[in-house]
């Protein structure tokens, strides 16, 4: 496989970067633009914006923050939350996102992963899977933050949305966002094991751990962090230390380049 | 100040490397007439997506002849991920589509297994180390900065193939397989990766790029 990607997740609502549990119950931690250069500055391999709330005046200030990051931050920026059209895309894209993170809107009208990956290029068109455990067994996808059922079997919408054209997935668990107790391994896996395209694990990463057995036991290919980096629990460079010490290949920073 | 141009036909990446030779104070044109091309310092053909779109854009604009004639004076020349593969005399991406030939060579699909015959994942997304083929001299290059091993970020799902192996400037190892990562030949520079998206890597490239002699 290729390198392990270790993502910045920062998810933002209006001007600021807020951390919520399971999606909901948020805190604000601050300016979302300082906390990305500063994670570009340690070395994060890609920045993920997602727009938690997406009303048409925070849609201005998500992409006040993209431009302004785009400026200052020279690693790929995904962002998500509230894309509808190709338009929507679109605007983001020029506002200084590489790719685009599309939930809600592909559940509801499918072919929009096809037109936005026609458009700019499948690298372009990330599709997030909110997926939480049915009681049945297996995993059904959410839109809407996870507060809407879409009656979709999330591995059988990875596996459609891969074939419609997504380039990525960015897979989190509902029941484990914001939790720390570690991802949800069996979902992460049989999506990852069920797809050939790259599979971003997201939510529940409480320790250093967490991120090893997302790697290795669920194939995932990246993965997003984010209460343990806003928290200061765990930094960039202790988490590229520690996944090295484990053997998992992950890109090597030079040094002196760091602060040109 | 340094100048350099852009190639503007609508590519999908032009406005990051409009912005990463922002950051390093570069005078900057967006060259989307023949003669915007043709005035040029140095010259950067971006380029993400399709090989097909990419090279439309380009003949709707009447820039093929432009850039290709520029290629020729010897001044710098870089071009982008598609922006590298168009340099190229052909790629299979959906179909047969001729590139500007401007290195011989070929743009084929990424194997879909690494050396061992296990699958793997495709596009190549993501950081990954520059390595040296046999012969290969950064000198000069805008790779001048960058010491082997670099870490640099690329996301596609074709790969250029040069027919002659002087023109393999840099490889990355997928999974067993060597990818074409850079090409030159003469002035002409190419990158399948992204430096615009590579961090400070990159910029050292970039960087690199902007003080070469025009």
């Amino acid at each position: 496989m290729s390198n392990l990607r270790l993502i910045a997740r920062l998810d933002v609502k209006g001007q600021h970067l807020i951390k919520g549990i399971q999606l909901e119950g948020v805190r604000k931690v601050g300016d979302p633009h300082d906390f990305a250069v500063r994670y570009y500055q340690e070395g994060a391999d890609e920045i993920l914006y997602m727009d938690a709330v997406a009303s048409l005046y925070d849609r201005d200030m998500l992409l006040k923050i993209v431009e302004r990051t785009a400026q200052d931050v020279f690693i790929p920026i995904t962002v998500g939350g509230g894309i509808r059209s190709l338009d929507d895309a679109l605007t983001l894209l020029r506002a200084g996102a590489d790719k685009v993170a599309v939930n809600s809107a592909a559940t509801l009208n499918p072919g929009l992963i096809g037109e936005i990956a026609g458009k700019f290029g499948s690298q372009c068109m990330v599709l997030q899977i909110d997926a939480k455990q049915k009681p049945t067994g297996g995993w059904e996808a959410y839109r809407d933050c996870g507060r809407e059922h879409t009656g979709l079997d999330a591995v059988a919408w990875a596996i459609e949305g891969a074939r419609l054209g997504a380039g990525e997935i960015l897979l989190t668990s509902v029941d484990r966002e914001g939790t720390r107790r570690g991802f949800d391994i069996d979902l992460i896996r049989t999506i990852s094991d069920a797809v050939s395209i790259p599979v971003i694990a997201s939510g529940g990463m409480g320790k250093i751990e967490h991120l090893f057995d997302a790697v290795l036991t669920a194939h995932a290919d990246a993965v997003a962090m984010a209460h343990v980096l806003h928290y200061n629990q765990l930094s960039l460079s202790d988490v590229r230390k520690a996944a090295q010490t484990q053997g998992l290949s992950v890109r090597t920073l030079a040094q002196e380049m760091i602060l040109v | 100040m340094k100048r350099v141009s852009i190639v503007d036909f609508g590519a999908g990446n032009l406005l990051s490397v409009l912005r990463a030779f922002k950051h390093l104070d570069a005078v900057i044109d967006l060259a989307s007439t023949p003669e915007a091309v043709e005035r040029s310092d140095r010259l950067v053909l971006p380029g993400v997506g399709a090989f097909g779109a990419c090279i439309e854009g380009l003949e709707e604009r009447g820039l093929v002849e432009p850039v290709k004639s520029f290629a020729a004076t010897g001044r710098p020349f870089l071009g982008i991920c598609v922006g590298m593969q168009m340099l190229f005399e052909q790629s299979e991406e959906f179909g047969n589509h001729a590139g500007l030939g401007l290195i011989p060579g070929r743009v084929e699909r990424i194997p879909p297994t690494g050396a061992g015959g296990r699958p793997h994942k495709v596009p190549h997304i993501g950081w990954n180390a520059l390595h040296k083929p046999p012969g290969a001299d950064w000198q000069g290059t805008p790779l001048e900065p960058l010491p082997e091993m670099t870490s640099v970020y690329f996301v596609h799902s074709f790969a250029a193939r040069p027919a002659n192996p002087s023109h393999r400037l840099a490889e990355c190892d997928y999974n067993g397989v060597a990818l074409l990562a850079a090409t030159q030949r003469d002035n002409i520079c190419g990158c399948q990766f992204h430096p615009e998206k590579s961090g400070a890597a990159g910029l050292s490239l970039l960087a690199r790029f902007l003080e070469l002699a025009a």
